[in-house]
């Protein structure tokens, strides 16, 4: 069919950006919000990476004589039944959500971009009988996919991210294909058959790098889901054991004294609030840049 | 500005400007733009992609984008003010007073609700409660825009009716009211030729019927002159001329005008092109191909190609006419190797291609090239420019890359690209530069034979004829066989020296250009070339032999 | 229409199919052998031979085959076998708990739906750009929000600062009222999310511009042209979203202390019971399968075009 394009669709079309001016534009777009979230993404990082640079409490052991301390300047967030600093705890537990939250897109992107390439190269039956298995996946709660995983591989921190990353691979498979069988179909890749190219060069060269970026994006979203959902294994008790001051389970214990210390709920709640917020927001642009 | 100054303009523009918000920063798109429009006058606001003829008619009708706004200047109806009116003033005014006929009829309408009730809709916006009645009056709007059964027109939902279909609904609702402006954006530049000189014509009647006066928006400089009383020339926001349609015509005093009347292709302008001598050896040899889509599911087979038979000799340019889903680009597709016939024999360079698979079916694409209509999906986004036009050397024996190098670079001069494009991304170059580009690459394995899908249709007139001007050059220089897939039957007569008019997958006419567009036999093959747009315009014989 | 129908259905079977050999190759097939977990404990001293006589009794000596294919006969005729650690079938664990998650994520659903609703609405139809931003990024909030620490923040706000809702001898439906808050407010954002993006595509329309051009007021075209096309692609998620109600049931249930599927998950992934856990994952799918089975049969009357599916019959 031979529809022609309607000239208003090409309304810059002979107007050549000039690339001072793209990088003027590009300054002008970064938020305020972006910039709020890189930040506390970077804190949280180096909170996991050099956690003594940011507190000079133990994390595991207390001082029993300050028990339940409310936040103040001496403790921050205030101290738990234990006597120990709560701040301390959420920073050093920053290695523990942080890195099962990498583990688990690590696992699900690569699996899942495996698996959504190999989809959407093949013939169509096949890519057919491996999306029906991904719909299946997609059938099943990743929570509950994550629990039947846990039920296998048994509990603890590394297999609570293993868990998590499984139940992913399913979005990040069917993202992938969609966007592997988007880009078979444009023009310049037919342009690069039609050019004498052969079946893995093109892919190589044209339909793997234009359908990656969708997926590096939805990693980035799927950074703040894991670590919600790795914060909920902990919570549930399937994740790191005690005394690993884990997010989730920071919360958990604090849960038993919901009525007199607040502090210890509430502050490792903001902290994961802010850290998945900050994810979705860099996540967002990611996947909007790719539009 | 020109004759009877003393009847009262129904519409005045004046000292118009009008900015939008991007990011931080506003640009003003139009700038000091003026005209009028008298009662029951045809006045055609013409201009190329960013002229602004859009934004000008959505700030009429009070439409502007949210990030839109008038920076100066007064948009007057009837000698009243209503550029400063507020939403609810104007909303008595849009339908009643002043109407729109949209551009795309395909997105124009509301998927959900059914034909009668979208026109029947801006009755009841207008104060009409009786059932009765408003349905009355939709059956006789129906009726009046040409469409048949409308009873059940009425009933149906918008994707059951064709592209021209969804326009005259869109007419009938403009109509509706007897406004006493109507805007027209576009109305036809989705459409076929052949619908769409039926859909000016009805625009033309109706504006006779009811005394309305019309502002067509186009980028076709041919249906203003065929259309327009007056033309209302637009670049970048400014207005470059204005005046009575054959004087501006026959005497443009604006450099652009001038400009823009000499690249506008005309269907009836004769260009000298040599004769193909008669013993010249088949490039391309199509035998009863026949092409058939359909599943293993389904019983019912769509034939889009259905027994073609052509041949293009070698150095000539061969064209391909018709309307969408006449098969064409299949045909096309089917020569390049790209669609598998599902009968009969297609010949390109003494090669036959059905029986050709894997390693010999790539060693045959070095000897045709096809280049497409869009310059945006065509040019993979994340290369360079240099990477682009170099590519097919990597599929073939090795080229040395000094050598790689001076290959794109003698491409680049051939195909009048600076330099300076080497290094950049498609998305900073324009669409003329970008087509450029896709004909680089196209030629860089000296291919014989190369085949344009609406190669050129894509683009402004200006580039276009820049365009086509560089595909003759090099089909001179390096004689190449062009295969040219094209609606535009005047930019086929131009470039053109042999021609397939092609009907639902079928060839209905065939031969020289000359004898197809002077003495056309087939009846559809003669409603086509009437109702290519341009009539009015000058023949430029003197140029084109320049 | 009725090969749509057909189709669909058949596509239905076989989710729930692959879901049960999935479930069944995960939970059954892979894991050590549960009997042996719970019965080998030297403080039941059981001997040997008793052991074994156990494990016959739970066919667990048959080869995997035979036991994939008892236990699908099995969920054919609606039986899901025996809890072992529970030593009570599973269908009755399951029935005994179902009524209150059930109550739990139906009005957990409509309160989510209700909030999407409004805050889309109300994100498009509000005059003041502030407003709009803000109802803007408040499913980006929700969506950030742990549902268990959600939960814990309810309990500690309304009912020991507040002192709303008493936290031991609530009414029925009023200890209702915290838990169907924590589940529904994450539910509610993607929700909201898919409302307002195809709210948005919708207005870029051009039929939106042609009922302007008619006249009408934006309020008129936002009710009669915008809302109408935004629905569709807002059911397409149906499915997911009740995944994610069970899911969130799962923690919800645990933090407030109540009885419920959810309960029963957590309770069976402690215990290792994968028999439990098999089903309520059978019964996930089962639901997924229904939403969706009645998004595509609701999706026809809502949007004409989808009516050409039904083999022309219109």
């Amino acid at each position: 069919m031979s529809i022609v394009q309607s000239p208003e669709g090409f309304a810059t079309a002979d107007q050549p950006s000039v690339s001072s001016e793209r990088w003027r534009a590009r300054l002008r777009r970064l938020r305020p919000g972006l910039v709020l979230a890189w930040a506390t993404v970077a804190i949280a990082v180096a909170w996991a990476t050099l956690p003594w640079l940011f507190t000079s409490y133990s994390p595991v052991d207390g001082v029993p004589r300050q028990r339940r301390l409310p936040p103040g300047a001496l403790h921050w967030f205030g101290t738990d039944e234990l006597g120990r600093d709560l701040y301390a705890r959420v920073v050093h537990g920053a290695v523990h959500t942080l890195s099962g939250a990498l583990i688990s897109v690590a696992v699900g992107l690569a699996m899942g971009t495996l698996i959504g390439l190999i989809a959407g190269s093949v013939e169509r039956r096949l890519d057919d009988a491996i999306m029906r298995v991904i719909d299946v996946m997609l059938a099943v709660p990743a929570l509950l996919l994550s629990l039947s995983i846990i039920i296998i591989l048994g509990f603890g921190t590394v297999n609570a991210a293993i868990a998590v990353g499984v139940a992913s691979i399913a979005s990040f498979a069917r993202l992938a294909r969609s966007e592997v069988v988007r880009v078979r179909r444009m023009d310049y890749v037919e342009a690069a058959f039609g050019s004498g190219g052969r079946f893995f060069a093109v892919l190589w060269r044209h339909v793997l790098p234009n359908s990656l970026t969708a997926v590096l994006a939805l990693a980035a979203l799927q950074f703040g889901h894991a670590v919600l959902a790795i914060s909920t294994l902990g919570f549930l008790g399937y994740g790191a054991p005690p005394p690993t001051p884990e997010w989730g389970l920071l919360i958990s214990e604090g849960r038993n004294y919901i009525s007199t210390a607040w502090w210890l709920t509430v502050f490792p709640g903001l902290v994961v609030v802010a850290v998945v917020l900050a994810a979705n927001r860099i996540g967002q642009s990611l996947v909007r840049r790719t539009l | 500005m020109t004759a009877a100054p003393n009847v009262p303009s129904l519409l005045a523009v004046d000292n118009l400007a009008i900015s939008y918000a991007s990011g931080e920063s506003r640009q003003q798109v139009v700038h000091d733009v003026s005209f009028e429009v008298r009662p029951g006058e045809f006045v055609a606001l013409v201009g190329e992609s960013g002229s602004g003829k859009t934004t000008i008619a959505q700030s009429v009708i009070g439409l502007l984008p949210r990030n839109g706004r008038i920076e100066a200047g007064a948009i007057r109806l009837n000698g009243i003010t209503i550029s400063d009116w507020n939403d609810t003033r104007l909303n008595s005014l849009r339908g009643a007073r002043i109407s729109l006929v949209p551009q795309d009829p395909g997105q124009s309408l509301n998927p959900t609700r059914t034909i009668g009730a979208q026109i029947g809709e801006i009755f009841r916006i207008h104060g009409q409660r009786d059932r009765a009645e408003i349905r009355r009056r939709v059956i006789e709007l129906i009726t009046r825009v040409g469409l048949s059964d409308p009873e059940l027109r009425a009933g149906q939902y918008p994707h059951e009716l064709s592209g021209g279909m969804r326009q005259r609904v869109l007419i009938a609702i403009a109509i509706a009211l007897k406004p006493e402006l109507i805007i027209a954006d576009e109305p036809t530049s989705a459409l076929d030729v052949t619908v769409q000189r039926r859909i000016l014509d009805l625009i033309d009647d109706l504006r006779r019927e009811i005394g309305t006066a019309v502002l067509l928006i186009t980028h076709d400089l041919g249906i203003a002159a065929d259309r327009a009383d007056r033309i209302v020339v637009l670049r970048h926001g400014r207005i470059q001329e204005q005046g009575e349609t054959r004087q501006l015509i026959a005497a443009p005093q604006n450099v652009y005008t001038r400009q823009l009347l000499a690249d506008v292709p005309v269907l009836a302008e004769a260009v000298l092109r040599p004769a193909p001598s008669a013993a010249a050896a088949d490039a391309v040899l199509v035998r009863n191909l026949t092409v058939e889509f359909g599943t293993a599911w389904s019983r019912t087979r769509f034939r889009a190609v259905d027994d073609v038979s052509f041949r293009v000799a070698k150095g000539t340019t061969h064209a391909i006419v018709g309307e969408s889903g006449s098969g064409k680009t299949t045909t096309v597709r089917a020569i390049v190797g790209y669609q598998r016939p599902t009968s009969g024999q297609v010949i390109v360079a003494g090669t036959e291609l059905s029986s050709l698979r894997g390693e010999r079916l790539r060693q045959f694409r070095r000897s045709i090239q096809l280049v497409y209509q869009n310059p945006f999906g065509s040019l993979d986004p994340r290369q360079d420019i240099r990477d682009i036009i170099a590519e097919p050397l990597l599929n073939y024996a090795p080229v040395l890359r000094l050598e790689r190098q001076r290959k794109v670079e003698a491409m680049l001069d051939r195909v009048k690209l600076p330099r300076a494009v080497l290094d950049r991304r498609p998305a900073a170059l324009s669409g003329g530069q970008r087509q450029r580009v896709a004909i680089a690459r196209a030629l860089i394995l000296d291919p014989p034979i190369l085949v344009l899908d609406e190669a050129v249709s894509a683009l402004d007139v200006t580039v276009q004829a820049q365009i086509l001007k560089l595909l003759d050059e090099l089909q001179r220089e390096l004689s190449l066989t062009y295969l040219f897939v094209s609606h535009d039957l005047a930019v086929v007569r131009q470039i053109a020296d042999t021609v397939s008019v092609f009907k639902n997958g079928r060839i209905v006419e065939s031969g020289a250009v000359e004898s197809v567009f002077h003495h056309p036999r087939d009846p559809y093959t003669i409603d086509l070339i009437a109702a290519v747009p341009g009539r009015n315009l000058p023949r430029r014989v003197a140029i084109a032999a320049e | 229409m009725a090969r749509y129908i057909l189709t669909r259905l058949l596509q239905a079977v076989f989710v729930l199919w692959a879901a049960f050999t999935v479930s069944f190759i995960l939970l059954q097939a892979l894991p050590g052998d549960e009997i042996l977990i719970k019965f080998e404990n030297p403080d039941l001293g059981l001997s040997k031979q008793q052991i074994a006589d156990i494990r016959l009794a739970y066919g667990a000596d048959v080869p995997l085959h035979q036991q994939y294919l008892f236990s699908l006969g099995r969920v054919l005729s609606g039986q899901l076998g025996n809890s072992i650690q529970r030593g009570v079938p599973v269908i009755d664990a399951i029935a005994a708990n179902l009524p209150s998650t059930l109550r739990l994520t139906v009005l957990g659903f409509v309160t989510a739906a209700s909030l999407a609703l409004v805050i889309a609405f109300l994100a498009t139809l509000t005059p003041f750009a502030f407003l709009r931003s803000l109802l803007r990024g408040l499913p980006s909030l929700f969506i950030s929000l742990p549902v268990f620490w959600l939960g814990i923040v309810l309990i500690q706000v309304f009912s020991f600062q507040l002192k709303l809702i008493p936290v031991i001898g609530a009414g029925p439906w009023e200890g209702l009222v915290l838990p169907v808050l924590a589940l529904a407010v994450p539910i509610s954002a993607p929700l909201a999310q898919v409302l307002v993006r195809s709210i948005d595509e919708v207005e870029t329309q051009g039929f939106v511009a042609v009922a302007r051009a008619k006249g009408a007021s934006r309020r008129w075209v936002l009710w009669r042209h915008v809302f109408r096309n935004a629905v569709p692609p807002t059911l397409t998620i149906g499915g997911v979203l009740f995944g994610e109600l069970l899911a969130g049931a799962v923690v919800t249930e645990t933090v407030f202390g109540l009885n419920g599927l959810g309960r029963l998950t957590e309770q069976a992934v402690n215990l290792q019971d994968a028999a439990i856990l098999q089903a309520i994952v059978l019964i996930a799918a089962l639901g997924f399968v229904l939403v969706n089975l009645s998004v595509d049969l609701v999706m026809p009357i809502l949007d004409p075009r989808l009516r050409k599916a039904f083999g022309g019959a219109s």
